[in-house]
C-alpha cells in the first residue's frame, strides 16, 4: 500500500521542487503560503503563553501542521463549508474565522464557534469522527440545490477508527455529495501511535472500500497539499464525488496544553524535525533558492502579524464577560417552560429580573 | 357560514403516512430518508407510496447506519433542508446517540443560533407486538433528558398527523415516538386537510372526578380498559391524560387535573426508575402538593432489559395491576 500511495510532494525539506511535478504555482502565491502560515505558527504560540500566563484555558496546539492545514483551506472558496476539529484553527483562521473569536474559543467562549457572516465553519467538532458525516450531509445538501459549493472537513488519524468516520465516507460516496475528507496523519492519538492505531500502513487506502479517490501527501509541503486539495475541490465541484486525502505531517508540542508528550515519545524527534521537515522553513529555503526571500520582507511580515496577534488579545481581553443569558439562549428557538423557570429563578436567587 | 371538513377514518400509520405526503407536497426542502423508507415503503408502511409519488431524491433508502442517518440529517438541515429520518426501530437508534447528544441538540447553541438543526427523527417503539429482541425497547427517558430535543409520543391517527406536521415545522430538532401497538390497533377520522396539533399539550382521553391517570403511547390502551373496567367494579370516576408530549410537557393540564381529582397515578411501559413517571412526579409536586389526598403511584415496566417476547405480557403494566393501583390510591 504504500507503493500505491507515494508521498506526493512538490517542494522538498531543502526547499527543492520535484522536477517530476507539473506546478503552476507562483512565487507570489509561495508568499502567501509562507504568511498565512508564519501567521498561524505566532498564533499559536503566543496562545500557548497565553496558557501559561493563565490568560486563556486549556489550549490546543497545532505547530507543525500548519502546511496541511494552510494549503487545504486555502483551496476553497467563498461559500464552502468547513467542518473543523479543535486543532484546526490554522485551517479556519485561514478560511476567514476571525483571531478575536478564535482566542475566545480558548477562554470557554461561545463566540469561539461562531465565524465571521458569510463564512461557513462549523463550531469546532469535539467527539471524534462526528463531523464527517455532518460534512457529507451540508454537501449533499448542495448537490440536491445544484450549487457548486463543496464540504470540506478535518480529522486526525484516530478518528480514522470511529464508526463516524466510516459512515460519513459511505454515505459520501454513496450518495457521490461534492466532500473532501482531509485527513491530517500526524501520527500520535494523543499518546497512541498510529502502528497502535491501525495495522494499515496508510489512511489514503481507507478510501478504497468505498471507492473513492485517495491520496497521501507530504502533509508539511504546502504546495503539494494544496494542489492536491485543489484538484478535489475541483473534482467535486464538477460533480466527480469525494475524496479522501491523508496529509503525513506531525505535531511538534503536546495534544493539549494538559497533557506532557514526553511521556510516551521521545521529544528529540520533534526537535529533530523542526531543523529538517518543518513546513515553514522548507519554504525559507525554497525562497532562497528561489531568490525570493529577504530578511526585510521576512520581519515585516513578523511585525504586521505580531500587531494583528496583540490587537487580537486585546480584544479578546476586553471582551465584555459572558452573561448569563448566553447559558439559556439557543437551547431551543423559544425557551421552553421548563428553561424559562430555570432563567427566572436563577436570576431571581441573583436579585435579577428576567 | 359553516364549512365541512372532509375526514377519513385512518389507522395510526395512515396518519402519519398522510403527514409525510402533506409535507413533501408543500415543502421542496422537506426530505424522508432511512433504512427501507423508499422503495419498500418502510418496514411498517409509513412510507408506502411516497418513493413513487415524490422519486429518490426526496425519499430515499439510506446505508445501514443509524449514525450515518442522523449525521448526515444535521448537515441537510443545517444547510436548509428539513429531514425527517427515520430509525427502523428505537432500539437501534442508540448508535446515532452520539450525533443527537453532542449535535443535533446542541448546534444551535454552539453556534449562537446561526446553525440549527430542524429536523424529526421518527422511531416506532414499545412492546407487545412480539417483535425480536432489542425491538420493543421503550427508552424516551433517555432522550426526554436532552436538552434541546423534544419528545413527542402519539397514541392514535389523528395526534399522530398533526402532532408530526408540526413536529416537522418545529425549528427545533424532535424525536417523534410512535407506539408500534397503536399503528393498526383503531381508527379515527382524521381531517384529509393540513393541521397541526401543538406540542406540549396534553390531550385528556376521559373526563373524571376521583383520580388523575397519566400515560402516554401504547399504555393508553391498558389504561383506558382498566378505567372501564374499574368505573363498573367501583364508585370511582377517573380522569385519563395523554401526555402526547413527553418534552416539553403539559404541566398546566397535569396541575389543573390533579388539583381537581387529589389524587395521580402514572403508567408507562419503559422501566420505573429514571422514567418520565419521576418527571410527572416532579410537576405534581411543585404544582398540586397541596391538593393530594393520596400519594402519587406509577404503574412501570421493571427495571430489567424488556424481555424477549415470551414474558413480554408479564413486562407490559397490565389492566389488572393499574387497576389495583387505582384501588390503592382511591382508598388511602
Amino acid at each position: 500500500m504504500l507503493d500505491q500511495f507515494p508521498m506526493q510532494q512538490i517542494i522538498n525539506e531543502e526547499g527543492n521542487v520535484n522536477p517530476e511535478v507539473q506546478t503552476d504555482l507562483s512565487i507570489e502565491q509561495i508568499k502567501r503560503f509562507y504568511y498565512l502560515m508564519l501567521r498561524a505558527r505566532m498564533l499559536d504560540k503566543k496562545s500557548v503563553n497565553l496558557q501559561r500566563q493563565g490568560r486563556i484555558g486549556t489550549y490546543v496546539q497545532y505547530e507543525g501542521q500548519e502546511a496541511a492545514q494552510v494549503g487545504s483551506a486555502a483551496a476553497l472558496e467563498e461559500g464552502d463549508w468547513m467542518f473543523p476539529t479543535y486543532r484546526d484553527h490554522a485551517a479556519t483562521l485561514t478560511f476567514g474565522h476571525s483571531m478575536r473569536n478564535l482566542l475566545l474559543n480558548w477562554r470557554g467562549r461561545l463566540e469561539g464557534g461562531l465565524p465571521p457572516e458569510g463564512v461557513n465553519i462549523f463550531p469546532p467538532a469535539i467527539p471524534i469522527a462526528s463531523q464527517l458525516p455532518h460534512a457529507a450531509g451540508t454537501a449533499w445538501a448542495e448537490k440536491k440545490r445544484g450549487t457548486d459549493r463543496v464540504s470540506l472537513v478535518y480529522f486526525g488519524d484516530g478518528a480514522t477508527s470511529e464508526g463516524d468516520f466510516h459512515e460519513g465516507l459511505n454515505f459520501a460516496s454513496v450518495f457521490q455529495v461534492p466532500a473532501v475528507f482531509f485527513n491530517q496523519n500526524n501520527g500520535y492519538a494523543i499518546s497512541v501511535p498510529m502502528k497502535k492505531q491501525m495495522h494499515a500502513k496508510t489512511i489514503a487506502q481507507k478510501g478504497l472500500g468505498y471507492d473513492m479517490e485517495c491520496a497521501r501527501v507530504d502533509g508539511n509541503d504546502v504546495a503539494a497539499v494544496y494542489t492536491a486539495v485543489k484538484e478535489a475541490v475541483q473534482r467535486a465541484r464538477s460533480g466527480g464525488g469525494p475524496t479522501l486525502l491523508e496529509a503525513v505531517t506531525w505535531r511538534y508540542g503536546a495534544h493539549t496544553t494538559a497533557d506532557d508528550p514526553t511521556k510516551y515519545r521521545d521529544q528529540s524527534e520533534s526537535d529533530k524535525r523542526r531543523e529538517t521537515t518543518d513546513p515553514l522553513l522548507r519554504l525559507e529555503r525554497y525562497l532562497k533558492l528561489e531568490e525570493a526571500w529577504t530578511d526585510a520582507w521576512a520581519s515585516s511580515l513578523e511585525e504586521e502579524i505580531n500587531d494583528e496577534i496583540e490587537k487580537a488579545i486585546e480584544e479578546m481581553e476586553n471582551y465584555p464577560e459572558a452573561d448569563i443569558s448566553q447559558l439559556f439562549d439557543h437551547v431551543y428557538d423559544v425557551p421552553t417552560w421548563t428553561v424559562q423557570e430555570q432563567i427566572e429563578e436563577h436570576l431571581a436567587v441573583k436579585g435579577r429580573k428576567a | 357560514m359553516t364549512t365541512t371538513v372532509q375526514t377519513k377514518s385512518m389507522t395510526m400509520i395512515q396518519g402519519i403516512n398522510d403527514a409525510l405526503r402533506i409535507m413533501l407536497e408543500e415543502d421542496e426542502n422537506v426530505l424522508v430518508l432511512g433504512q427501507d423508507v423508499g422503495v419498500n415503503g418502510g418496514v411498517f408502511r409509513a412510507t408506502e407510496g411516497l418513493y413513487n409519488q415524490f422519486g429518490s431524491e426526496r425519499v430515499i433508502d439510506t446505508p445501514l447506519a443509524e449514525s450515518g442517518i442522523i449525521g448526515t440529517s444535521i448537515g441537510m438541515a443545517a444547510n436548509g433542508f428539513r429531514p425527517i429520518a427515520e430509525m427502523q426501530f428505537l432500539g437501534f437508534i442508540y448508535p446515532a446517540f452520539n450525533q443527537i447528544m453532542t449535535h443535533a441538540t446542541r448546534i444551535r447553541q454552539r453556534s449562537m443560533g446561526r446553525y440549527t438543526a430542524p429536523m424529526v427523527i421518527r422511531a416506532p417503539f414499545g412492546a407487545g407486538v412480539r417483535a425480536p429482541e432489542i425491538h420493543s425497547d421503550s427508552v424516551e427517558a433517555l432522550f426526554t433528558h436532552m436538552p434541546g430535543l423534544k419528545v413527542v409520543v402519539p397514541a392514535n391517527a389523528y395526534d399522530a398527523k398533526g402532532l408530526l406536521i408540526a413536529s416537522i415545522e418545529d425549528p427545533d430538532p424532535v424525536l417523534f415516538l410512535e407506539p408500534m401497538r397503536c399503528y393498526r390497533s383503531s381508527r379515527t377520522d382524521v381531517p384529509e386537510e393540513k393541521y397541526t396539533i401543538k406540542l406540549g399539550k396534553a390531550a385528556v382521553r376521559k373526563e373524571g372526578e376521583d383520580i388523575s391517570v397519566f400515560t402516554w403511547g401504547a399504555m393508553t390502551i391498558e389504561t383506558m380498559k382498566a378505567v372501564e373496567e374499574i368505573e363498573k367494579e367501583e364508585n370511582a370516576s377517573c380522569e385519563v391524560i395523554d401526555l402526547r408530549t413527553l418534552y416539553p410537557m403539559d404541566k398546566e393540564a397535569i396541575a389543573a387535573s390533579v388539583q381537581k381529582t387529589g389524587r395521580a397515578l402514572i403508567i408507562h411501559e419503559a422501566p420505573a426508575s429514571g422514567g418520565v413517571s419521576s418527571e410527572v412526579m416532579a410537576v405534581i409536586n411543585d404544582t398540586s402538593f397541596l391538593y393530594l389526598r393520596s400519594p402519587v403511584e406509577r404503574v412501570c415496566g421493571f427495571d430489567t432489559p424488556v424481555p424477549v417476547y415470551s414474558l413480554e405480557n408479564e413486562y407490559i403494566p397490565s389492566p389488572e395491576k393499574i387497576k389495583h393501583a387505582i384501588r390503592r390510591c382511591i382508598n388511602f
